[in-house]
């Protein structure tokens, strides 16, 4: 039986169908782009291709790469193919250094992310009924009024509780019922953390669902968020540059792997180095191009992050392809000694450590012309001990398992409780010294 | 015939120590008997208290992760060798001492000194058997 769809038609295109359309789709705005931004029309002249060349999708891969350095260079509206007196919305990403990027919809742009973003949910389970407790921060960033939008549209009861106050979001999802919550996987812990300290237990709320994302987490972070907040947690998707959150949701059947709307965008996986295309199922920089998108449509934008793609069909009935989960982002890779560590990888094993909160800080160095690696993990009460010999041993088997699973030699440190920086957004988990000399 | 020591992980850096004590200090909380075993990186505080209940509540507000752990204090003959003879005992009946330390006052003219074994039960019969004074955790708190 398949599951509940939001748009069974276009969830379950035949394959060849889906790709007759994306190829329809991704002409029509090639020409637009083409016609419209002399960012494009100079990059595909320089690369010697016309809209009109791209006759197959495999063609896709004969266009220049478009990147997050572009958008900055044409900040802020460089890059939008449609007139001002069409865009109704302005969104843009978090700078951490220099401008951010700014992106704006079309009436027909918010429509479809709307749809998009009511997939999403019900890919997730949710369904009308659901009270939806939207703990994304509304503002410039996507996340909240992305969400909002889409729940909405399912007919499901949105609570706009945006980020922040802690205290006050636990006493909500209590008293109003929450049964799907939407946030960042390291606040969903935080907030398990709040709760604990404020007496409540997750097992006494209605909460069922919860779909988080904007950061990327673990399959160990899924077991113990799923423990701890007593609820299922999904894998969802989706940046600023593309279109906001519900890019991409992981399906409640299968729980492996997250469909990316692909009547609306496609996704290439190259190696970063190279920029080749890598075959199906290896690991490499996730590319996407959107089809549909008016006010700034972008080809094969470079986002960044590290996955994998299958087009294998899943239990759910959906045709569209599946991002593994993702592994971090090729610019916070770490490369030590030589080797490419993710912070995610690291997490990974520490969650598999009994007694380790999967609070942690990997601080990069180089000694004598050698990278150095020290990883700071939290000892709490489950983890300690009153002989020293115990702990070593902790520490220990903590390197030794990095050690083991990544090939990095490490040291340890044992640190207080709550020492290390807690945010309600996105974690900071890495200090690289060798980039401050 | 056990004594409950609490035990606090800190961080080696300066003034940690001085806050547990400040803290406990603020709380009237008295500390009996200390011992600070430390690394390069971290140390643990071994603490007897005269409230220990109190001691665990404030230091555990404050973000220290503290525990309880069961310890055996034992009164030292007055007279050469007298630890030694502790030491003997323990070691003729195939008990680990964890580690051990000077309890700051002495019961009447002896001194006393914390144990922590691996076999708590075991050697505090052992040490009954030869003769030796374990003392009450209720006599050391009050102290
Ligand atoms: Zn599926």
């Amino acid at each position: 039986m398949r599951a509940m769809m939001f748009n069974e038609e276009f969830e379950t295109l035949p394959r060849q169908a889906l790709e007759a359309l994306q190829l329809k789709r991704l002409q029509s705005m090639l020409e637009r782009v083409y016609a419209n931004v002399p960012f494009y029309r100079t990059a595909f002249d320089r690369a010697g291709i016309r809209p009109d060349d791209v006759r197959s999708l495999q063609d896709l891969q004969r266009l220049p790469f478009t990147t997050k350095q572009n958008m900055r260079d044409s900040y802020p509206y460089g890059l939008f193919a449609a007139p001002m007196e069409e865009i109704v919305r302005i969104h843009a990403s978090s700078g951490t250094t220099g401008k951010p990027t700014v992106v704006g919809y079309t009436q027909k742009d918010i429509e479809t992310w709307t749809e998009l973003m009511a997939r999403t949910f019900v890919t997730a389970g949710a369904h009308k009924g659901d009270i939806i407790h939207n703990a994304y921060g509304y503002g410039l960033f996507t996340g909240g009024l992305g969400a909002h939008y889409g729940a909405e549209r399912l007919g499901a009861s949105v609570i706009p509780i945006s980020g922040g106050n802690t205290k006050r979001q636990i006493m909500i999802m209590q008293d109003f019922g929450s049964t799907v919550l939407t946030c960042t996987p390291s606040y969903a812990l935080f907030m398990a953390e709040e709760a604990k300290i404020e007496g409540v237990d997750f097992r006494n709320l209605k909460l069922r669902v919860g779909i988080f994302g904007a950061e990327p987490w673990s399959e160990a972070m899924r077991v113990e968020i799923e423990e701890k907040l007593n609820l299922t947690a999904l894998d969802i998707y989706g940046l600023s540059e593309i279109m906001g959150p519900g890019v991409a949701q992981e399906c409640y059947v299968a729980k492996s792997g997250l469909h990316i709307w692909e009547d609306h965008f496609i996704p290439e996986i190259i190696d970063p180095e190279t920029c080749q295309v890598v075959p199906e199922g290896t690991k490499g920089e996730l590319v996407i191009t959107t089809i549909t998108k008016q006010g700034i449509p972008l080809v094969r934008y470079r986002t960044r992050d590290i996955t994998s793609i299958t087009y294998e069909p899943c239990a759910c009935g959906r045709t569209h392809a599946r991002l593994a989960r993702l592994s971090g982002r090729s610019d916070d890779m770490i490369i030590i000694r030589g080797v490419n560590v993710f912070p995610s990888q690291i997490e990974s094993i520490l969650v598999g450590i009994e007694g380790v909160e999967p609070h942690y800080l990997l601080i990069v160095d180089r000694q004598d012309n050698l990278d150095t690696l020290e990883v700071h993990v939290e000892v709490d009460e489950r983890l300690f001990s009153d002989e020293i010999k115990v702990l070593q041993a902790l520490s220990r088997s903590i390197e030794k398992e990095i050690k083991d699973m990544l090939g990095v030699t490490s040291r340890v440190k044992l640190v207080e409780p709550k020492t290390i920086q807690r945010s309600e957004g996105k974690a900071t988990r890495v200090i690289d010294k060798r980039k401050l000399v | 015939m056990h004594v409950e020591q609490i035990s606090i992980f800190i961080e080696n850096k300066s003034g940690r120590l001085a806050e547990v004590t400040r803290i406990l200090g603020d709380a009237g909380v008295n500390i009996r008997a200390l011992s600070l075993a430390d690394t390069s990186d971290f140390g643990i505080l071994r603490l007897i208290v005269n409230d220990r209940e109190k001691a665990k509540a404030v230091l555990k507000e404050k973000g220290f992760t503290v525990s309880k752990t069961d310890v055996v204090a034992v009164e030292v003959p007055d007279r050469p060798g007298g630890l030694s003879l502790i030491l003997q005992t323990l070691d003729g009946e195939n008990i680990n001492v964890e580690y051990m330390y000077a309890f700051v006052e002495r019961c009447g003219e002896n001194a006393v000194i914390i144990f922590r074994f691996d076999e708590t039960d075991r050697a505090i019969k052992s040490l009954l058997d030869k003769g030796f004074n374990v003392l009450e955790g209720e006599r050391l708190y009050g102290m």
